[in-house]
């Protein structure tokens, strides 16, 4: 399909739900439309929501503490998740004795880790930071380490042949297999930031998108509620959309989907 | 003092019950500037001596000496060109022959220059900026062949290195090789399953028998002039009194080794 097409079918999209929505609301069609004002708010209400958040400028400081909950997340998870994947990876036997804990860690479920956090980290952004670092830290750990357990033998073998030491072998295989692991699960380790943010502001902050929407649904107002929404999935459309531009540029060098792989 | 010794050399893998004898008894010397090309049938160990002589497996009894010294961990004299792929899949053509270089401390645009240098030797100077995937499987080879002759080793080890190729490339690849190598001739040992071009290449054709336990059976003098062509040499009446020898040799060993497939086929071992 060629790209004006599918930004055409991509926007038809959104108008028709916006439409149905809008007659839904309107008129009788599935229930009495106050009642449905009610519980879905109104396209038109919503978009005037938005417009007066980001009128009265009351908005920016919301995204910009979630923007720096996110990235901070996102630096310092990936940062742990390198290092310790790297560690494990080249450490079979700490990895062994280690590896049901690491299980055991990934397989909580981070929202209850959120009060203990906010009672450590307090009610600033750190402890929203600390939630999306969890997240963050497994995946990137996880393609870490498969990305230097999984490096080719041939071309590990090969490189040796050349004649290269350990840290040549970390610099010029380790290194980049694991980067081109961990860059294929960046839309994953971004998201999830992004994520444990939102989360964390939600369950208690005095700012942050998070908090923007817990504030609308503490006091009934679904259309504030779903203005916070619309903002949220913007924002995330826009990190997603900086993330692929990001990608496209580190991994030149793999083959595009619909190449030939030969 | 031969450029590679091997004296019976034996390789098992596994322990115990699943203990398998891929080699064993092998004994082999290659001189300096001699060009030996090993043939046998699938399976049989070709692959195994090359990693024993580069150092990368031990062998489970038996020496390997390269250039007089006992074999301990990579043997630093030795180029090696694999039968997988090996090039870097994250590094450019041109970058994949130059860190060859740059591993060495030279610098990198001195390597890089170097390694333009020996692209073009290989035929793919406008290919230096591709990355592998962006290759075919012949210029990925030859990528590989001047990553590996670029650091000049004095022995090379290459395993089937046009395996993957048509019968007209390989052909032509042969003749770089040998174009290259009557340069500056270094010790080459280079497996084959191809009959034609082990005796087009080599002075030399070493004969394996089919695994376990496999064993060098036979050793063929080529003593045809140099330099060659592929396409005019495979015209010369002795080339074809020693095909018919070394087949006469082989194919016993290819049909032991294919033995069971053949009986499932209904074909008569
Ligand atoms: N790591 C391993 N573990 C167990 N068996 C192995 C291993 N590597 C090789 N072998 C066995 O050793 C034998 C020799 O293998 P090798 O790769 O040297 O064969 P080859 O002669 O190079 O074959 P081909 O012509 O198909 O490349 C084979 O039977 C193979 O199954
Ligand atoms: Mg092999």
């Amino acid at each position: 399909m060629k790209r004006s097409h599918l930004i055409f079918w991509q926007l038809l999209v959104a108008v028709a739900i916006f439409a149905i929505w809008h007659a839904v609301a309107t008129w009788p069609i599935l229930a009495d439309p106050k009642k449905v004002q009610f519980f879905f708010s109104t396209p038109l209400a919503v978009m005037a929501r938005v417009y007066e958040f980001f009128a009265s400028g009351s908005i920016w400081r919301h995204l910009w503490i979630t923007l720096s909950e996110t990235l901070l997340a996102f630096v310092i998870g990936s940062l742990g998740g390198i290092a310790a994947g790297f560690w494990l990876a080249r450490n079979p036997r700490v990895s062994a004795v280690l590896d049901p804990y690491v299980k055991m860690l990934n397989a909580l479920p981070r929202v209850v880790l959120a009060p203990i956090f906010m009672l450590w980290f307090g009610l600033g952004i750190w402890s929203k930071v600390a939630l999306g670092v969890t997240l963050v830290f497994f995946i990137v750990f996880f393609a870490v380490y498969q990305g230097v357990k999984e490096v080719s033998q041939t071309i590990l073998a090969n490189a040796r042949m050349l004649g290269m030491n350990d840290r040549q072998l970390f610099r010029h295989v380790y290194w980049p297999s694991a980067l081109s692991w961990m860059f294929s699960s960046l839309h994953a380790s971004v998201g999830f930031a992004l994520v444990g943010a939102v989360v964390g502001e939600y369950m208690g902050s005095a700012a942050g998108l998070g908090y923007v929407i817990h504030e609308a649904e503490s006091t009934f107002d679904v259309t504030g509620v779903f203005a916070g929404m619309v903002v949220l999935s913007a924002f995330v459309i826009f990190i997603d959309w900086m993330v692929t531009l990001a990608e496209n540029r580190l991994l030149a060098w793999r083959p595009q989907a619909g190449e030939r792989a030969t | 003092m031969p450029a590679v010794r091997l004296a019976g050399i034996e390789v098992s893998f596994g322990e115990g019950t699943t203990r398998f004898v891929a080699v064993s008894g092998v004994d082999l010397s290659v001189a300096a500037g001699e060009f030996v090309a090993i043939v046998g049938p699938t399976g049989c160990g070709k692959s195994t001596l090359l990693n024993v002589i580069g150092g990368l497996l031990n062998a489970s009894a038996g020496a390997a000496f390269v250039e007089g010294q006992a074999v301990r961990g990579i043997s630093k004299p030795c180029g090696y060109l694999f039968q997988a792929d090996a090039l870097m899949p994250w590094k450019t053509a041109l970058a994949n022959v130059a860190v060859a270089l740059e591993i060495t401390g030279i610098g990198r645009s001195e390597a890089e220059r170097q390694a333009r240098a020996f692209l073009a030797r290989v035929g793919l100077a406008r290919f230096g900026d591709r990355y592998p995937h962006q290759l075919s499987g012949g210029q990925k080879k030859r990528v590989a062949l001047a990553q590996m002759l670029i650091r000049d080793p004095r022995i090379l080890l290459m395993d089937e290195p046009f395996g993957p190729l048509d019968a007209q490339t390989r052909v032509l690849m042969g003749d770089l090789l040998l174009k290259l190598w009557q340069q500056d001739r270094k010790a080459v040992l280079f497996v084959t399953h191809d009959l034609d071009e082990a005796i087009a290449l080599a002075d030399r054709v070493v004969v394996m028998s089919a695994g376990p336990q496999s064993r060098i059976i036979a050793q063929h003098r080529v003593d045809l002039p140099r330099p060659r062509e592929a396409a005019e040499i495979r015209l010369d009446p002795a080339f074809h009194v020693l095909q018919k020898a070394i087949w006469n040799d082989l194919r016993a060993e290819v049909m032991r080794a294919y033995g069971d497939e053949f009986a499932a086929i209904g074909g008569k071992p």
